[in-house]
């Protein structure tokens, strides 16, 4: 078993479906934190059997939930101040999201349109639909 | 600044205003005549469509303004690689209004960021045409009388054809509508559609033959099925005649309904109905331009 020591300040995120970590690793851009990231993959889970866990010891403002939200709201996160848990936020399905995706429809405008930026809401919380504002095509996973 | 976008950017009570003052424009044209005197719309127009360009310069001409803009992308500054964001801030500069079309869905909203005047959606891909649905609308209204408590037919590509998917949209508003869709397998309306109707409990039935059906619709929305659409070319042969309309089966409808197209045909309307009085696409062309006259206005906040 492998042992990664306690973070003094920052975030944990657990609960990651596992294989995911690194996918959020890059939408939160954490390769551009000069901080120490742990990620943690296939950890043992009691409920899921299998998890991924992301140790980022930095200011908690400097993370982007709404992103974090979009990609797995079922997440949990920690928020760490003296090595000890301090809050845990929920996430909640962000209702606009901005370049954290693309539009792979190849009659949108976002194809064509210099530095447009990729935006989508959300059109249907309750099956998690997201439209690309422009030309309303529904996000699939395939395209992510 | 508003701009129109999608059918739905209007509420009804909104519509209501915009048909009412279309209605006035067909009763008093004179009254109309100098509306938009010292006003320029811009037709901004990457691709071709004479019969839209067309309603909406004659719209604006009708109101005393006056029409600047290009017909397809190839003579405007997009053929160099200008972009739709820098090409609507130029056109802002010049006019006072643009009516765009473009092949790309999403463009007019894009242009409607940017701009520092009113945008009107001409018709982007196969997203939104939201001029055609007004008209749809405004021609019901006008005809009926009202825009509720009817059945309506929709009959030939209803999986593609983006008109009867706004007017769907934009009819499901109104009080005790019922849709009949006559269409082959393969073209039938989406998913999307039939899940959003079963949501808000408003019935439909989905049919293969026009004739099943005739004798119970007050209004019948024709299109054009194309034969690209199809697989296979034995398909379309053997279901393009299910969806000519002709004078036989004219004769199992009510004695007031009214068939409307949004035009262009080919050939799913004979043209022996045109002579027929409940046959109103021709007439609706003509409420094209008068809720496209009265869309202005309303933009420009001159009504």
């Amino acid at each position: 078993m492998l042992n990664v020591g306690k973070i003094e300040e920052g975030f944990v995120l657990d609960h990651i479906a596992a294989g995911k970590s690194l996918s959020i690793y890059e939408h939160l851009q954490l390769d551009k934190l000069d901080c120490t990231v742990a990620i943690i993959k296939n950890a043992r889970s009691n409920k899921k059997g299998k998890k991924d866990i992301l140790k980022v010891e930095c200011d908690i403002n400097t993370l982007d939930l709404d992103v974090l939200a979009f990609i797995d709201h079922n997440i949990t996160v920690n928020v760490i101040k003296n090595g000890e848990i301090v809050e845990k936020k929920d996430l909640v399905l962000p209702r606009q999201i901005k370049n954290v995706i693309r539009c792979h429809n190849p009659r949108c405008i976002t194809s064509i349109e210099q530095e447009l930026p990729h935006i989508f809401y959300l059109a249907d919380a309750e099956k998690e639909v997201y439209r690309c504002k422009y030309c309303e095509e529904k996000y699939t996973e395939m395209a992510k | 600044m508003r701009h129109l976008m999608s059918p739905l950017d209007f509420s009804t009570e909104e519509l209501d205003k915009l048909f009412d003052l279309a209605n006035d424009i067909e009763q008093n044209p004179q009254k109309y005549a100098h509306a938009c005197d010292g006003r320029i719309l811009a037709t901004c127009f990457y691709e071709p469509s004479t019969r839209t360009r067309l309603s909406f310069e004659s719209a604006m001409t009708r109101l005393g303004g006056r029409v600047i803009g290009f017909s397809d992308a190839a003579s405007s500054s997009a053929a160099k690689g200008e972009s739709v964001s820098d090409t609507i801030r130029i056109i802002s500069c010049y006019s006072d209004i643009c009516a765009m079309r473009h092949p790309k869905e999403g463009a007019p909203m894009v242009a409607a960021e940017r701009a520092g005047i009113p945008v009107i959606n001409a018709g982007d891909g196969g997203h939104q045409h939201p001029t055609q649905t007004l008209t749809d609308l405004l021609t019901i209204r006008s005809m009926k009388g009202k825009l509720d408590n009817f059945t309506i037919g929709l009959c030939g590509d209803l999986k593609f054809g983006r008109t009867v998917h706004s007017l769907i949209n934009a009819l499901v508003r109104y009080k005790n509508i019922r849709f009949i869709f006559i269409s082959p397998e393969e073209l039938k309306v989406p998913d999307y559609i039939t899940d959003m109707l079963k949501e808000r409990n408003i019935p439909y039935e989905e049919v293969i033959r026009l004739e099943d059906v005739m004798p119970h619709l007050d209004i019948l929305y024709m299109t054009r099925v194309q034969k690209e659409r199809f697989f296979n070319e034995e398909d379309y042969v053997r279901l393009k005649d299910f969806y000519i309309l002709d004078t036989v089966k004219m004769t199992l409808a009510k004695k007031d309904i009214l068939v409307l197209h949004p035009l262009p045909r080919v050939n799913e309307i004979s043209v022996e109905v045109d002579d027929d009085p409940r046959a109103a696409y021709f007439k609706q062309a003509q409420y094209g331009v008068y809720v496209r006259m009265a869309l202005i206005l309303t933009l420009l906040e001159l009504a």
